[in-house]
């Protein structure tokens, strides 16, 4: 099993979210954002959380026109697997391959704390290890993630059962209370809180980990 | 040539700064101040040649996030 974890100038939860996989049983590369394919045989990209290009004109704005966005994109539409963290949220939704987009918190303010998320749906891989309506608690840390999409984006992704998680307590005026979304294909998911920061006793909880135990043995190269 | 693009959040889209700048003028007293959207200004220096469909490309690729951002392009 071959994961690839996307470092980019400002991106600061790669090597958590590398380790993460390894903890699950992943082989995993450091890809750079100069590269412009990824390596041989990859089962699942990261796009780690951070600030890439110092988050200039918009979060995720420059990292979605760099280099290896485009391989990921590829991956993505070949029907690669995919999850995105905070800042690799807010990548995949400005290089389109999740819909809507990440504002300013409603708040203002930046976030840094656990918070209680609602699991939405157990029907994909990142999600399968959990039972829907179970409530985990995962480390938020962001100043944009108050996810919008318009009314109908919004109630396709309701319909479909693509909205992953929702915040019990909407911390940062999303829609919807959406934390995490998945693509129309399921295959990749996008989302703010931390679930890589929550994969270790060490981190001061372990709720997150089932996202990348369920990952093991059930992504396979596209 | 030069060419200045406005960037603003769309109508509908909360805009949180916005709303904290109208608070503040309020609080200074000036209240006459009914709403407040604060966008970007991006001032481009282009190449004798470059045209206003060429600016409206860069829009759409990159200067704005048409999920969330409108456009308007000035060519000066």
């Amino acid at each position: 099993m071959k994961a690839a974890v996307v470092v980019f100038p400002g991106s600061n939860c790669d090597r958590d979210l590398a380790v993460a996989f390894e903890q699950a049983g992943f082989d995993v590369s450091m890809v750079w954002h100069k590269d412009s394919a990824l390596p041989e045989g990859v089962d699942i990209v990261g796009v780690p959380g951070g600030f890439s290009y110092g988050d200039y004109l918009r979060c995720g704005a420059i990292a979605a026109q760099s280099p290896i966005c485009k391989a990921v994109i590829e991956h993505a539409e070949r029907g690669g697997y995919a999850i995105g963290v905070c800042n690799g949220f807010q990548i995949l939704t400005e290089t389109g391959v999740l819909p809507g987009a990440l504002l300013r918190n409603a708040g203002l303010k930046y976030i840094c704390r656990t918070v209680n998320l609602k699991v939405a749906t157990a029907d994909s891989v990142f999600t399968q290890g959990y039972n829907a309506g179970d409530v985990i608690g995962v480390p938020i840390a962001h100043h944009d993630g108050n996810y919008f999409a318009d009314a109908d984006t919004v109630k396709a992704l309701q319909d479909q059962d693509r909205v992953a998680f929702t915040y019990e307590d909407n911390p940062n005026g999303s829609v919807a209370d959406i934390a995490g979304i998945l693509s129309d294909n399921r295959r990749v998911l996008g989302m703010m809180p931390h679930p890589e920061r929550a994969a270790d006793e060490g981190h001061g909880g372990t709720d997150g980990a089932a996202v990348f135990r369920a990952l093991a043995g059930m992504v396979t190269a596209a | 040539m030069k060419a200045r693009v406005h960037v603003m959040l769309k109508n509908g889209v909360l805009d949180p700064q916005g709303e904290a700048v109208r608070h503040a003028l309020g609080a200074l007293g000036f209240d006459k101040v009914e709403g407040v959207r604060q966008g970007k200004v991006i001032d481009l220096d282009l190449a004798e040649g470059a045209t206003e469909a060429d600016v409206t490309a860069m829009c759409e690729k990159l200067l704005a996030n048409t999920v969330i951002e409108s456009y308007s392009i000035e060519m000066q």
